[in-house]
């Protein structure tokens, strides 16, 4: 047990990039008092001393990071240029990675296209005009379909949430009609429908519906009982109760449901795309499957992937900002 | 938000800076029993018969469990009896009564709230806004937070939290102040801070005060009257087993002899041994006696 914990805190400290930032960051402490630099000085060797030592690694490890007083205190890891370029990381890795394997030749072209045939393919496909529409009217179903779904997911979280009768009529209802898989639904509303626009758009809601609808109905339901008969007991009722003290108490999950439904209305947008369309990216997925076009199969997942971020992200900074203000 | 309409001016919003008059309250062969999760009934309060005259201060003191908070919260109609009546000035009390305010155990302040807009919360519905701030002014001066007021909770200390919890009940102007062991989850020196504190606000707006309480020495220190509430032997359902009348005037001496004998019999009532007395040892006075 004890190795365990001496372990995870030396992967931890190991986990800085750099080591001479790990000590600087000790070395305060140590100076200020010789408990603290006692701790600091059981590595592996010390750990055997001292029996209790699992718990009293914790806080140590924790004082070591906070630093001494008059220094930056803010973890190399939440700092905004170390979290960007540490997030390129990866990708950039990946992309030398393919570019390698790809002009080597281990892999043939028809199975993984180099990196720059994707990115002509991308140049060739704007060059019809087609990249911008393709990227635009995906994104145009995307939030329409958000929308909707997001607005009826909230109605009906409400509903369910705040009325016991409301929950016991249509939660059990809702649950049936949430288990459906998402391509179960492409059929069906090709045929009341049609081909065009509604019957995505329509789909796309009923993806963003669900997690909008079961974490709004969760949240209201938990609502601190005590805060709620605070407000009670200070004359709130009905709509005043719901406006000063539910509707603040659930806006951080509102806005962490509002998030997972952006990304779950990009899942569904695939599937309505991938049957019966002429546009967007799911059909340029699929058009480009039964060409036999592998770059632009790559280059349509690549763009849904920064697509799908880029939106997230910005879910992400109004969520940041609700956490702050509401919670 | 609420508050920003305006209603037609109500008696309670007649006048924002002066107290709503205190009110006698009188309660009626109380009783309340819940059921069980067999399906039974277990009986918390039977037959309570307590009047409370206006603008008295009557601490109610029992073990935990025994019942306390359940009889302020029917005082406060946030809870109903199952037989006996509650009546304030001789009207029963409503759910949720506008003529009472709760001070709970906890500040219950609402998070994403400053404590000026938490206070203002307690302000009678149709306040006018102008009206509003000024008392909300006022009561944050009264209660030592005027500084704090744009703070929010979590920026507070926990006795902070509870002054603010105190100056949003008092921003009802209620006739009835309900206090529910208010001052129970903070530390002692705070605690002691607080009940003068009190003392301090009850001369100012000298409202009837009904305050639970385990601690002895607090209900010594802040009430008329102390009620011990408590079950006889093996019935179920707590009622009043004694009745004190605190001598002197607040604020008190914490370490007077009188008191301390009052001390002794309560705690005996609560049912703690007093040390020393088994043994027929007098403890009267603050100093104590070796051995102890």
């Amino acid at each position: 047990m004890t190795t365990d914990a001496a372990k995870t805190t030396d992967t931890e400290r190991s986990g800085l990039p750099d080591g001479s930032v790990g000590s600087a960051f000790a070395a305060p402490v140590a100076v200020g008092g010789r408990p603290v630099a006692a701790a600091d000085a059981t590595g592996p060797v010390g750990v055997d001393a001292r029996p209790s030592g699992d718990e009293e690694r914790p806080a140590a490890a924790s004082v070591i990071r906070r630093g001494g007083p008059g220094r930056d205190r803010r973890a190399l890891t939440s700092r905004r240029w170390f979290r960007i370029v540490g997030g390129a990381l990866i990708p950039l890795a990946l992309l030398a990675a393919w570019q390698v394997v790809s002009t080597s030749g281990a892999v043939p072209v028809s199975q993984l296209p180099s990196p720059e045939m994707v990115w002509l393919a991308a140049v060739d496909l704007a060059e019809r005009g087609l990249l911008g529409l393709y990227v635009a009217i995906s994104t145009q179903r995307v939030f329409i379909g958000f929308a909707f779904g997001a607005l009826f997911g909230l109605l009906a979280g409400a509903v369910v949430g705040l009325s016991r009768l409301g929950d016991v009529l249509f939660s059990p209802t809702l649950g049936a009609v949430r288990a459906v898989p998402s391509l179960a639904w492409v059929p069906l509303l090709i045929l009341w429908f049609g081909i065009g626009e509604d019957s995505k758009v329509i789909l796309i809601s009923i993806g963003a519906f669900f997690p909008v609808y079961t974490i709004v109905a969760a949240s209201l339901r938990h609502v601190d009982r005590r805060l709620l008969e605070a407000g009670r007991a200070f004359g709130l009722r009905g709509a005043t109760l719901f406006a000063t003290v539910q509707l603040p108490a659930v806006v951080p999950s509102v806005i962490a449901a509002l998030r997972l439904a952006l990304a779950q209305a990009w899942l569904f947008l695939v599937a309505a795309e991938l049957i019966a369309s002429s546009m967007g990216l799911g059909f340029l997925l699929s058009d480009s499957g039964n060409t036999g076009r592998i770059d632009r199969i790559f280059l349509a997942i690549i763009l849904l992937a920064v697509l799908g971020k880029l939106s997230d992200a910005l879910v992400g900074l109004l969520e940041r900002w609700a956490v702050r203000r509401w919670a | 938000m609420a508050t920003a309409r305006t209603a037609p001016a109500g008696p309670a919003s007649a006048g924002a800076a002066t107290a709503a008059p205190a009110a006698p309250v009188a309660l009626r062969g109380v009783g309340r029993a819940f059921t069980a999760p067999d399906g039974g009934t277990r009986d918390v309060l039977r037959g309570v018969d307590l009047d409370v005259a206006a603008g008295e201060i009557v601490a109610i003191l029992g073990p935990s469990g025994c019942g306390k908070s359940t009889l302020l919260r029917i005082v406060a109609g946030l809870d109903h009896p199952t037989s006996g009546e509650v009546a304030i000035d001789e009207a029963p009390v409503r759910p949720y009564d506008v003529r009472c305010a709760v001070g709970f155990q906890e500040p219950r302040l609402l998070p994403w709230r400053s404590i000026e807009k938490n206070v203002a919360l307690g302000l009678p519905r149709g306040t006018a806004r102008r009206d509003g701030r000024a008392q909300v002014a006022r009561l944050l001066e009264l209660v030592g937070l005027a500084e704090f007021a744009g703070h929010r909770p979590h920026e507070v200390s926990g006795g902070m939290a509870q002054r603010a919890s105190l100056a949003r009940a008092l921003a009802r102007n209620p006739e009835v102040l309900l206090l529910d062991e208010p001052f129970g989850a903070l530390d002692a020196l705070t605690r002691l801070k607080m009940q003068d504190l009190l003392l301090d606000v009850h001369a100012a707006e000298p409202t009837t005060v009904l305050l639970v309480t385990h601690d002895v020495d607090e209900a010594l220190q802040l009430a008329d009257r102390i009620v011990l509430l408590g079950t006889d032997g093996d019935e179920p359902g707590a009622g009043i087993r004694q009745t004190v009348v605190v001598p002197g005037h607040r604020p008190r001496d914490r370490g007077s002899a009188e008191l301390a004998e009052l001390r002794g019999r309560l705690l005996d009532g609560l049912g703690i041994d007093r040390h020393g007395a088994a043994r027929g040892i007098q403890a009267t006075t603050t100093i104590p006696h070796y051995p102890y």
